[in-house]
Formats: C-alpha cells, structure tokens, sequence
C-alpha cells in the first residue's frame, strides 16, 4: 500500500544574519556565525532545507552576577571579575559558537558604569575571543542610549549583534546599528504583533532586514515557557507562509531564566526531595533549551559548560550531524 | 494575494492608441504603476483592435520587459497570440487562460509545463459558462485531474469560475462563494482561485464598492488571486485587511503599510 506524502511545502524562508566580520570583512573575528535559513519547521528537513544549525551564545557579564548559585559559581568564580578571561573560557573549553556580553553595569541600579568602561570591555573580548560578540545592553532606556551608540562606534566593522530595540526606544540603536554595519536585535514582551511592530518600524528606518534578529523575551520551564513555545511557533509558520516582517532569526535567553528558578537554584538541604543539586540546574536549563529547539529559535543563549555541552550534542542528533 | 493587474488591455482607450501609436510610453508607464501598486502579475491582452494580434502581443511584451521585471499574464482566447508572446518572455509567465475541454487542457497543459508557466484555467467548456455551482465544481474536478495527470505542480494552476456581473443573475455571487469553498477540496494542496473581479461591477454606479466587497467576501471562501484593478487602492487595502482577518497574516498596528510594501 502506498502511503500518502505528509510532507508541507512553505513559499517562504527565514532570512540569514551573519554575525561577525573577518580581516576580509573589515572585522578581527576569525570565524563567523551564519543563523537562519529555514524552509521548513524544525528539524523537519523532509520538508525543506533546515536552514543554518542554532547556535549556543554564552553569557559574559562586565561585572560579577550577584547570587550565582554554586554549581555555576564552581566555574566560573575565578573569571567572574575579568570579563576578558571569562569569554576566553566559554570559547576555547566550553564550545560557545558566540560570546553575548551582558552590560548591566551600566545601569544606574547596578554600578552605573561608564561609557569608558563598556568600551574597555568590549575591546578587552575582542581582542581575548575570536568568535563573534554580542553585546546587550541593561534595558535602561536612558542609560542604553547613551552607552550604546559609543560601544557602537568603538566595535565598528566587527558586525556584532546588538541589542536591543523595542517599540518605546528603538531609533537611537537603528541608528547607531546602521551607521556602524552592525546586526541588531528587536524586542517584544510575548507579543507576536508588538515583535512585528517593532520590525517594521526599524525597517522604516532603513535598516535592513537581513540585519534583525528578533527577541520575545524568554519564560523558562514552569514559568511561562509554552506562552513563549506558542508565539516562536507562530512566528515561524508565518515567517515560512511568507510574512516577510516576520521572517528573521530568533534569540532566546534560557541561561539567565533557567538560573532564576527555584527549581534551578535550591540547594539540598532547601530542598533533598528534589534531586541532586549539582544536576537539578542544569536539566533546568537543558529542558529549557532543547523545548524552545522545536519552535523555532536559532541562537541561545545560555549559562552552564554542562547544559551547553548536551544541548549541542542534542542539536547535532536532531540535525542528523552525528 | 496574488494580484494580476488588468491596465494593460487594448480594451482600455488609452492602451488601444498606444498600440495604435506604438507609443511604448503609455505602456510602460501602467506597467510602473501597476508593479508599484502590488501587482504580482500584470495581465496583457492586445484587445481586439490590433490588426496584427501576434506582433502586438510580442510589442507589449517587450516594451513592458524594458520597464519591469514583475511576471507577465498572457491574456488571449486564442493559442497562437499566447503562443507569440511566450517567443519574448524573459522573466516568470501566466497564461491567461485555457477552458475546461479536456481536449484544450492537454494542450495548454503541455505549453505551461514546456514553459514552466502558471495557467489560468476557466470553469466553461465547449457548452458555454456554467450557470450552477455543480457544473463549474465538475469542470474544475476535470482541471486538477489534468493537472495531476501532467505533473502540475497546483501552485502554477488557477481555476476561475467565471464571475458574472452582479447586475446580469444576483444568484450568481453567492454560487461563486460556494464553488470557491469546493474548489478548496479538490486537492491537497489545492489549486489557486481567481476571477476577473471588475466583471462583477461591470455597467453599475458602485464599482469600486461592489469590487471590493464582492473580494472581502470572496477571500473569506477561499479565493486568493484576482484579475483587478491594481491602481484602486481602497480595493487593495480590503484585499490585506480581509487576509488578515483571515489569520494568513499577523497583526501589528502598521500592518498595512507592511503589506504594501
């Protein structure tokens, strides 16, 4: 008996962003980063081409997390104070494809840090990495106009992913994006039609749209992750229907959200039902990451050398790579 | 949706002096405003004027060709002015249209797949346009069965049933909505539907109203491409907000100037 074809064809694809610049280029990186590319759902290649396999970013902070829970401080307290070494340690032992550099230092509750000081950090990773950066900034409107545009300038031609723009204050990063040959990153709040929004107004701007990769703010496993599953799905089946604003790469955040869980953070004596300590966060996060994997997203970002580790062998398996 | 602009048709004046003339101009310029305004395809048909059907046809062709590069729906009742205009064609291509006697869609077909073209394909046969929902559903079975039986791929078949004006039989609108929700079944993945949509307004006081009305209702049933007047921008507009409403969009506050673009 022959059996009926299920497969979907899709008149539209996710666009591809290459993040970071060689000599040739105009950068310093020595590889680049390539995401997008999907024709198809993922890992649904008898439908279409996968397009580019997800990456893994890790996280760097410019300065110490406060409360880091200890199987993460295991690794990296003795890089915590040295951004540069810290990103140094994510590239060469712990396989990160990208380095995202979180500047919470500038914001005003949080060291209030100077432009000067960003810039110093930024530099410092270049120059320790040569994978490419990310650079995020503290999500103070006013602080991150300010510091932005300058680390900006001071990264110019890396083609750095820079975030982020939101539907209250997105022209100043455009701006700055645009000028320094810069991808950017756009937010929504688990919006579908705030994310579209905010797409197209920085396409108003002239940026292009090849250039975006777009961010609806992460919810880990047990807090709200399936609002967060339900719009990337959406998303991408719009982006593959043909809804060109809809069509750019994803990023999430399941390092920081995994970590914030209590499920992720209770010690044993807090709580001995639970598990082992040593392994509860990481499978948090894991969980987290291979979820979010199946609707659609095409870089992570993420915390532990362990999670990193599964997550990476998981996507070769789905990508049929080993 | 997939938009084939009507402007360039030798039924309209100012394009039948343009042939007259060999004024390249005139059509150049509706092709410009027509590929601007959203137009997938623009819709070439020498109208009945042209003494010489063929040379004209390969004339617009040309000229259009020079201006623009959106694909071109070659509009005639007869093969040999498509078959003159496919001798110029450089970029993608339609033809505008077979009907539906099995023994002219073997024929057609054949043409569409030699030139990878998409094919409109009209709901009548050699007893005349169907006046039920019935005979046009049966007609349109028999097209998506040539289809399969030349390897079509669905997304280059467009069934058009054949839409009358509202003031001829005003039963016949609500028959067309009918035949669009069947036509929907007849494969998966089912093949486009289109009308010639400034038919249904034809000789009334309302026409960009009744167009655009008869549209929203149209792609609510499920049709997805028209042969229209690209350049009525309330008409267009309709088109983007009834897609959206209909979920093949997302919604943001600027999606229409999204959807414009």
């Amino acid at each position: 008996m022959q059996i009926a074809s299920i497969e979907e064809k899709w008149a539209g694809a996710v666009k591809e962003v290459t993040i970071g610049a060689t000599k040739e280029s105009g950068g310093t990186r020595e590889s680049v980063v390539t995401v997008g590319g999907a024709r198809c759902i993922p890992f649904m290649d008898f439908d279409g081409d996968q397009g580019n396999r997800p990456v893994i970013a890790m996280d760097v902070y410019d300065l110490p997390p406060e409360n880091l829970p200890e199987p993460l401080l295991k690794h990296y307290k003795d890089v915590m104070n040295d951004p540069a070494s810290w990103a140094k340690k994510c590239a060469e032992e712990y396989g990160a494809d990208l380095i995202c550099l979180k500047l919470d230092g500038i914001h005003p509750d949080k060291g209030n840090r100077s432009s000067n000081d960003a810039i110093k950090t930024v530099k410092s990773i270049l120059e320790a990495v040569s994978i490419p950066l990310i650079i995020w900034g503290c999500e103070n409107d006013e602080r991150d106009n300010e510091v932005m545009p300058k680390v900006s300038q001071a990264a110019a031609g890396e083609k750095c992913l820079l975030g982020v723009a939101t539907q209250e204050n997105y022209k100043t990063i455009t701006a700055v994006c645009l000028a320094d040959g810069h991808n950017l990153i756009t937010q929504a709040p688990v919006d579908i039609n705030i994310g579209k929004q905010v797409n197209i107004l920085v396409t108003d701007l002239g940026f292009p749209l090849d250039r975006i990769v777009m961010f609806q703010t992460t919810g880990a496993l047990g807090y709200g992750i399936e609002y967060c599953y339900s719009i990337h799905e959406r998303g991408r089946v719009a982006a593959l229907s043909g809804d060109g604003q809809m069509s750019t790469p994803v990023i999430c955040d399941v390092g920081h959200e995994a970590w914030r869980a209590k499920e992720a953070k209770a010690t044993d004596e807090e709580a001995p039902q639970w598990g082992s300590f040593a392994e509860r966060g990481i499978m948090w996060e894991t969980i987290t990451a291979t979820t979010l994997l199946q609707s659609g997203v095409d870089i992570i970002r993420m915390y532990h050398p362990k999670a990193v580790s599964i997550v990476k062998d998981h996507i070769d398996q789905l990508a049929m790579k080993v | 949706m997939i938009t084939i602009g009507e402007r360039i048709n030798g039924m309209f004046t100012d394009v039948k002096n343009a042939i007259k003339n060999k004024d390249a101009k005139v059509v150049q310029e509706l092709a410009k405003r027509q590929t601007d305004a959203g137009a997938t395809y623009l819709d070439v048909n020498v109208g009945t004027a042209a003494a010489d059907q063929l040379n004209t046809m390969k004339w617009l062709v040309e000229v259009i060709q020079e201006a623009v590069k959106t694909p071109i729906a070659l509009d005639s009742q007869k093969l040999e002015v498509i078959k003159a205009g496919l001798e110029v064609i450089k970029n993608d291509v339609m033809i505008n249209s077979a009907q539906g006697d099995p023994e002219t869609l073997d024929i057609y077909m054949e043409l569409a797949k030699k030139h990878n073209a998409a094919l409109i394909c009209l709901t009548m046969n050699k007893d005349g346009v169907p006046q039920n929902v019935d005979t046009r559903v049966e007609i349109a079975v028999t097209i998506v069965e040539k289809a399969t039986e030349y390897r079509m791929d669905m997304d280059k078949i467009f069934i058009d049933p054949i839409l009358l004006g509202v003031n001829v039989d005003q039963k016949q609108p609500a028959y067309m909505l009918e035949v669009f929700n069947q036509i929907k079944l007849l494969s998966d993945p089912p093949p486009h539907i289109t009308v010639g949509l400034s038919n249904f307004s034809q000789g009334t006081k309302e026409k960009s109203l009744l167009n655009r009305t008869f549209l929203t209702m149209a792609i609510t049933a499920g049709l997805d491409t028209a042969l229209m007047d690209v350049l009525d921008k309330d008409l267009m507009d309709a088109a983007i907000c009834s897609e959206m409403v209909m979920n093949k969009q997302i919604y943001s506050d600027s999606f229409l100037k999204a959807a414009r673009k």
